[in-house]
């Protein structure tokens, strides 16, 4: 049976602050499968950040579990969530946040020079994602030669190098117009599909939910699934 | 790592300002350390050049060729003690010498040295009335051939070959055997007059290192000190404190360097912090990133050196010679650079508790 992507199970995050305690995320339970596309819909501070950022490895929960693809991370420390940041999740954040003077193909190899280092093979997935995403004429530009669709595209190239077992998209049409929004959601959807890869979408845009297999709802660091 | 010097590659804009500022000091370190050496070269020569392990002054000399006096019944001590297998008398006059073809005050000045032992690069003892030349007094227009005029005496002494950095006290060695020196000191000092048998100091070898043949040498005889060649040239007067002051002053501009790496790379880092963040959340190491960094910082100053190196080097080269102290090796360049390279290291160590606190979830949200 295939593992699913994500499984959270009664995950708390909470910042103590003072004398006081933030409750970022309140006993959230969360189970994304393995090609499911799930958009994670909530005001600013409902806690989508804190959400993704647990699972993808960049936060510890407070109390609760949490594995992406099998492996159980709740434990895992510093070094250890590192390593599997560069080998099980991708992100697309919110601004993009291409290494400027990096061109296209090398802000994907950025991701192999980090982690795995696998030299011709990563050179090789970097191209294929390129031609895939059509960029594969835009390789050498650098992100401030390319448009904001293209930037995006190359984002979602660098997320899918290390081919995740999830993929996280921060807002990932909070920059763009209407048209181009649409246009990206349909190559997020499209090329996770055609990999058969996990995502959450994070946004507060209920338009993109359409793109997506599934809306889960946060309010005040709550989980409410449609 | 790649990554750091890519930046660099695409753009040098960025580190520009740094690379001038450390070029200016690197010049400094390097001049600075140029003019250090070409003043201890012009002091200490003489006694860098002694081949011998170690020099012999008489008990109250305080350390001065022209305070000390060995007797002839010292010089037997010294010779028969166990441990001493090689003796030779030195001796030397500082003076000033009327060169031909230049104007009747325009002297050269020079310290007549007599020898027995030849020193590192001197050939054995020239016939009477004859010297070799320090290259220093080229400068002073001297010719092989020329007979020069020394001191208010003008004893005459023919240069008949040339030697290399053997200037004593600012002054041009020209070394002579023990009797044209006794004969200079004599018609031009006349109140330092050494009887045929004294001189003014021995050069003694031995076996054993030179701690071990300065032992026997002072444990031979009551009436006379020894001291390493390492220490005579401490004991020539305002060497120590000349190396001391130049120290300080290098010191103090590798000290300016590190602080301007140092600034240059934690402003740099602020400036990153976003990158860093994202890089951090796709799986880069804080050991990476700092790598990078110290990366950037070391060659940074890697480029600034080697521009400095060059400039010192085309500054030696349109010096004219003799007219400022400045020697330029390939030592000090080295040094300057390793000294450089350090405070880059450690300039840029500063950032690495930015990096450190740099946190991957400020990707996210942003």
């Amino acid at each position: 049976m295939t593992q699913p992507a994500l499984q959270m199970s009664d995950v708390r995050k909470v910042y103590s602050m003072a004398d006081n305690e933030v409750v970022a995320l309140d006993h959230a339970t969360l189970t994304v499968g393995a090609d499911e596309i799930i958009a994670l819909v909530g005001p600013s501070g409902s806690g989508k950040t804190t959400l993704c950022s647990i699972a993808g490895g960049i936060l510890s929960a407070t109390e609760g579990s949490i594995a992406v693809g099998g492996e159980e991370i709740t434990d895992y420390g510093d070094k250890e969530l590192t390593t599997f940041r560069q080998n099980k999740v991708g992100f697309v954040f919110q601004s993009v946040n291409l290494v400027p003077f990096l061109n296209a193909r090398e802000n994907l190899l950025v991701v192999d020079e980090l982690g795995r280092r696998e030299g011709k093979p990563a050179r090789d997935r970097a191209d294929r994602l390129l031609d895939e995403l059509g960029l594969a004429d835009r390789a050498k530009n650098l992100p401030s030669q390319l448009s904001g669709g293209q930037k995006q595209r190359v984002a979602i190239g660098r997320a899918l190098m290390n081919e995740p077992e999830l993929v996280l998209f921060d807002e990932p049409t909070s920059a763009l117009d209407t048209e181009l929004g649409q246009q990206v959601m349909e190559l997020i959807r499209s090329e996770m599909k055609s990999r058969g890869t996990a995502a959450i979408v994070v946004t507060h845009d209920e338009r993109i939910t359409s793109y997506c297999d599934r809306t889960v709802h946060i309010t005040d660091g709550v989980l409410n699934a449609d | 790592m790649k990554l750091a010097l890519r930046e660099l590659v695409r753009k040098p804009g960025r580190f520009v300002t740094a690379t001038v500022i450390l070029t200016l000091i690197a010049v400094l370190l390097m001049f600075l350390g140029g003019l250090l050496d070409g003043l201890l070269r012009l002091s200490t020569g003489a006694i860098r050049a002694q081949s011998a392990d170690a020099i012999v002054y008489s008990e109250s000399s305080q350390s001065s060729f022209l305070r000390s006096r060995i007797e002839a019944d010292d010089r037997a001590a010294i010779e028969a003690a166990d441990g001493v297998d090689e003796v030779g008398g030195l001796g030397v006059v500082l003076l000033g010498a009327r060169v031909p073809g230049n104007g009747p005050r325009d002297l050269a000045n020079v310290a007549v040295w007599g020898y027995e032992l030849p020193p590192t690069g001197v050939p054995e003892p020239p016939a009477p009335g004859e010297a070799y030349a320090d290259e220093l007094l080229q400068a002073d227009g001297v010719e092989v051939g020329q007979e020069l005029l020394i001191g208010p005496a003008r004893t005459p002494i023919t240069v008949v070959g040339w030697v290399t950095d053997t200037a004593y006290n600012g002054s041009g060695g020209l070394w002579a055997d023990l009797d044209t020196w006794r004969e200079a000191l004599a018609q031009n000092r006349p109140d330092a007059v050494l009887a045929d048998d004294v001189v003014q100091a021995l050069v003694i070898s031995g076996p054993g290192d030179p701690a071990e043949v300065v032992a026997a040498a002072d444990a031979a005889n009551e009436g006379t000190y020894a001291l390493t060649v390492d220490d005579a040239i401490s004991a020539i007067p305002g060497v120590d404190e000349q190396s001391g002051t130049f120290n300080q002053i290098l010191g103090v501009t590798v000290v300016i360097a590190l602080v301007v790496i140092a600034l240059f790379f934690a402003l740099l880092t602020v400036e990153r912090t976003a990158l860093y963040g994202v890089l951090k959340a796709i799986g880069a190491r804080s050991r990476t990133i700092f790598g990078g960094l110290v990366v950037q910082a070391a060659a940074v100053t890697l480029i600034a050196s080697a521009i400095a190196g060059v400039l010192v080097v085309v500054l030696d080269l349109l010096i004219p010679p003799g007219s400022i102290p400045l020697y330029v090796s390939v030592g000090r360049i080295v040094l300057s650079v390793v000294l450089l390279l350090i405070a880059a290291v450690i300039g840029s160590a500063f950032s690495l508790r930015r990096v450190l606190r740099v946190d991957p979830a400020s990707a996210l949200g942003n």
